[in-house]
């Protein structure tokens, strides 16, 4: 954030443009005469689209100032619970936009891919290594979709065995709302179990609910309320007692890279999310990658294509070799160039690395817990170990003071610090998820702790100040209603 | 490494502030039972130097070819400019612009992509991006179902001229919540999709009607009576577009007397590299009466708290994180990067870079075409119009006759064999603006080798 542009919005590019103007030394030489005569009159366009006409610097400038009016890690600290906001190394960016890499055409030959494939295959087993699964798909596009995967594959198992009536998968009430609207998708039925007051699943509730209509489970742990489902050997017990499947939602690896395994713990699906634990870039919103692993019964229900190894040599491989397999989850073989960008930073982690991931982000949450509670904060779940991250309620606060959440989240941003994510789960009011991340130093956190204190107590001197907070953005408060009301979605010109 | 910057003062004074004398203390709540030992199956760690030698040593393996294959995925020139600012930290290493107070660049950028695509594609409105094109016609498949009020029957009639990668996806992805993919046969005589194929569904309920143009083979479609055939029939019209050739063809808000109701496709000819597949981009654009059930994030601009003009995600009653399993999808992270390239991708390019682009692409495949076609045993498979793609017929397999071209370094088109054994031995080739006259004469002086070597062995 450039605090001299905070007072300067930047135009739309749209408004930058001049009829005539343009990056012409981009373009190819203008065609002799009319070179798309032999295309009917009726098939061809009849008005230019409105796009803008600008010059290549004022292009560059434009793009760069809006740049300036984010936030992102690379200029401040971003604890956005369950969205593992780590560094993202340089190298990866580099290495995985090297020429040839880009220019390789999807259908390409395997000839000509060999290099690229090598990579592929061995992110395919190193995956395989820190979840515990016994194959593995890269093709999933993001989470939602390894997601979507996974439930299909559970699906289609129990379908492969006659086992039609199974047709339910169960979530905690605290799940992220990719899972419920996922078994959408797949065309279940979601059921929903509690989870009890120190934060682990119910299990009364959750024996009551399983039965001959149970697909399957869909959990993360350490759950999306911070802390580690201690009783996760029982729930695999009882789901898989009653025909049902586990799936591992791996938004939560990082708490546990090289220290559990999903596949140890009973799990038969889990998707990863590349670009959380494996600090593939999130990109103002993606691309990301969510490559889905599974046991060895669910293997031949992967999604297509898989890299295989015949031999010396590494290949694609499709319906034809996987005829039991969900299919294809898009046109060709889901978001490469992420897949390099994780591979390369699982090479440079090597296996002590991975372990140290684990270890420093839930060492990190902790000491920030700590500081949090000892500030005056209330941590949701007293008592429990965070897990990379944790949940603060701001309950006690929004009585007494009159300040919200939401309102602390918008204070920290002129503090320099992203606000970590607000109201989710659901079930704790007036919620903060914090995480931290491996890749902060103990001063970064500290800064962190001293701007929540430093709120806090202009929440009891001057609440005003924290309620009509941010002060030093580019834009105030938004009015979120009119936007929905009046929808303003695209720039017209004044005519 | 792990990119950790802790000293061991600093562990030392964080355990003594949590209250625990080892980091080990903190796994203490996960069962005994579960814990590991060492990673067995992943390496021991590089440093950047030996990093950069691998990935260099493997990228130098793939090499460099000449490629004429499209198929959905269409090398084009990249402006240095596009990647220099999309992967500026501040862009590539956000996230969702859900602070919106702290995420206006985003935001802004969104809107204005929005708007772009929108008039690319002459219709009201556009999302922010789904994962790819063939997701996304999944996801125009789901919405068509839930905007046509009138239709039931859950029905969507897909010719067998779209891609066939994108109707097995389709198919994968919507075909779980009771979808009904339709295929309408191939016209091996014209590679186009006649009305007179829809005859049969006179007086049924069809949900939508899906037209993709240019079509998988390159050819055009009668984009004005496919059209009017669907909303004569209460079917929705769902156009699957590249936005390259919107430069040069009717946009999909023109078809017919209504135009198209969803508009989907793959950006990636908008500044995406081919990257082996992706990442890519799938876009959608709707009229404005279905906003409600549109997929994805849209941004909307407003005011603030002082009346000036900001950006904020709106509509978000329609997305998983509010409506959890009655969301209009379960997509959350989408490809926000290269949406991001494409933005100022299409800014360089304008509507006359674009429309040289396409001009010229459709130029350089009628050159190709041509070379080819004098080539014996060599034609066009079918006549009439294409925009930069084209299907030739050959005399035998065409997947021996690749190979050898392979092996001279050109990438001579995608088999059509697997997908459409009707049309015999055939080949898509494609010809972008990156392809000269020399390229094309080395491509057709290689087929020339290689159809005589084959003819000798």
């Amino acid at each position: 954030m450039n605090a001299e542009r905070a007072n300067h919005p930047e135009k739309l590019i749209f408004e930058y443009s001049v009829p005539g103007r343009g990056a012409e030394d981009q373009w190819p030489a203008p065609a002799d005469g009319d070179a798309a005569a032999d295309l009917p009159e009726s098939l061809r366009r009849a008005q230019p689209p409105l796009l803008p006409a600008v010059s290549e610097l004022e292009t560059v400038r434009h793009f760069t100032r809006l740049s300036q009016l984010n936030f992102s890690i690379d200029t401040n600290f971003y604890p956005l619970g369950s969205c593992t906001m780590k560094y993202n190394p340089k190298a990866c960016n580099q290495y995985a936009m090297l020429p040839e890499f880009l220019a390789r055409h999807p259908l390409a030959p395997d000839s000509a891919g060999q290099g690229v494939l090598e990579c592929l295959y061995e992110l395919q087993e190193m995956l395989k290594a820190v979840t515990g699964m016994q194959a593995l798909s890269l093709s999933p596009m993001a989470g939602a979709q390894g997601e979507f995967a996974g439930v299909a594959m559970i699906r289609a198992y129990h379908r492969a065995r006659g086992d039609l009536e199974r047709n339910e998968i169960i979530v905690p009430q605290a799940a992220h709302g990719t899972n419920p609207a996922t078994a959408t998708m797949c065309g279940c039925v979601v059921r929903e179990v509690p989870v009890d007051a120190e934060g682990d699943v119910d299990i009364a509730a959750l024996t009551a609910v399983v039965g001959p209509k149970t697909a399957g489970i869909m959990l993360t742990n350490p759950s999306t309320l911070g802390v580690f489902e201690r009783r996760i050997e029982a729930v695999a017990r009882i789901v898989h007692g009653a025909g049902g499947l586990l799936y591992y939602d791996g938004a939560n690896l990082n708490a546990i890279l090289g220290k559990v395994r999903p596949g140890d713990m009973g799990f038969d699906v889990v998707h990863v999310n590349l670009h959380k634990t494996f600090s593939t870039p999130h990109g103002g919103g993606g691309p990301g990658s969510g490559p889905v692993g599974v046991a060895a019964r669910l293997a031949p229900f992967l999604p297509v294509p898989v890299v295989g190894r015949r031999g010396e040599r590494y290949c694609w491989l499709t319906e034809r070799d996987l005829p039991q397999s969900i299919g294809r989850l898009s046109a060709f073989c889901g978001n490469i160039g992420v897949l390099l960008r994780a591979y390369i930073y699982m090479r440079m982690l090597g296996r002590d690395g991975m372990a140290r991931v684990g270890e420093f982000a839930t060492l990190n949450a902790n000491y920030l817990l700590a500081r949090l509670t000892r500030s005056g904060f209330d941590a949701a779940y007293p008592g429990r170990r965070a897990g990379h991250e944790f949940i603060i309620t701001l309950k006690r606060q929004a009585r007494e003071l009159g300040v919200s959440a939401m309102d602390f989240a918008k204070r920290l941003l002129d503090h320099g610090q992203h606000a970590p994510t607000t109201y989710f789960p659901l079930l704790v009011p007036e919620c903060l998820l914090i995480e931290p991340t491996e890749t902060e130093s103990k001063a970064a956190l500290d800064d962190f702790a001293a701007a929540m204190t430093a709120i806090l107590t202009e929440a009891a001197q001057e609440p005003e100040r924290v309620t009509s907070a941010p002060h030093t953005m580019p834009v105030r408060r938004l009015d979120d209603v009119r936007a929905a009301k009046q929808l303003d979605l695209t720039w017209k010109p004044v005519t | 490494m792990a990119f950790v910057p802790h000293t061991p003062e600093d562990v030392a004074a964080m355990l003594e502030t949590i209250g625990v004398e080892s980091i080990e203390r903190l796994f203490e709540e996960i069962p005994a039972t579960l814990r590991i030992g060492a990673l067995e199956g992943v390496p021991e760690a590089l440093n950047e130097m030996q990093l950069a030698r691998l990935m260099s040593e493997r990228a130098r393996r793939d090499g460099r070819q000449s490629c004429f294959i499209g198929a959905g995925a269409y090398e084009h020139h990249i402006p240095s400019a596009v990647w220099a600012v999309a992967t500026r930290g501040e862009f590539y290493s956000a996230y969702t612009p859900y602070q919106a107070e702290a995420s206006q660049g985003t935001l802004q950028l969104l809107y204005e992509y929005q708007t772009m695509m929108a008039n690319l594609t002459a219709m009201e409105v556009s999302n922010a991006s789904l994962y790819d094109g063939a997701s996304a016609l999944a996801e125009a498949s789901l919405m068509a179902v839930r905007a046509n009020r009138r239709s039931r029957s859950q029905r969507i009639l897909v010719p067998s001229t779209v891609h066939p990668h994108y109707r097995r996806a389709a198919r994968a992805i919507a075909g779980n919540q009771g979808l009904r993919f339709e295929e309408l046969p191939l016209a091996t005589d014209s590679g186009c999709t006649g009305t007179e194929t829809l005859s049969r569904y006179e007086g049924e309920d069809i949900t939508a009607l899906v037209i993709q143009q240019p079509n998988v083979f390159g050819r055009l479609e009668d984009v004005d009576a496919l059209t009017d055939w669907a909303h004569a029939r209460h079917a929705l019209a769902v156009a699957v577009v590249n936005p390259v050739s919107l430069a040069l063809l009717k946009p999909p808000g023109n078809w017919g007397a209504k135009g198209a109701d969803i508009v989907v496709g793959d950006g990636q000819p908008l500044g995406i590299p081919l990257s082996s597949g992706g990442p890519y981009f799938g876009f959608m654009t709707t009229r404005l009466e279905h906003i409600r059930q549109m997929p994805g994030r849209i941004v909307g601009r407003t005011v603030d708290a002082d009346g000036r003009p900001g950006f904020t995600l709106t509509l978000q009653a329609r997305e998983q994180h509010i409506r959890r399993a009655r969301a209009t999808s379960n997509i959350c992270t989408n490809q926000g990067l290269m949406v991001t390239a494409a933005t100022i991708h299409l800014s360089l390019m304008g509507a006359e870079g674009l429309r040289r682009t396409a001009v010229a692409s459709h130029s350089r495949t009628r050159e190709l075409v041509a070379a080819l076609s004098t080539l014996p045993g060599v034609r066009r498979r079918f006549s009439g119009p294409v925009f930069h793609e084209d299907v030739i017929s050959l005399e035998r397999p065409v997947g021996p006759l690749l190979e050898r071209l392979a092996a001279r370094g050109i990438l001579g088109g995608w088999d059509l064999q697997e997908h459409y054994p009707q049309l015999g031995p055939a080949l898509l080739v494609c010809a972008t603006e990156t392809k000269t006259a020399d390229d094309i004469e080395r491509y057709r002086a290689a087929l020339d080798q290689c159809l005589r070597e084959a003819r000798a062995a």
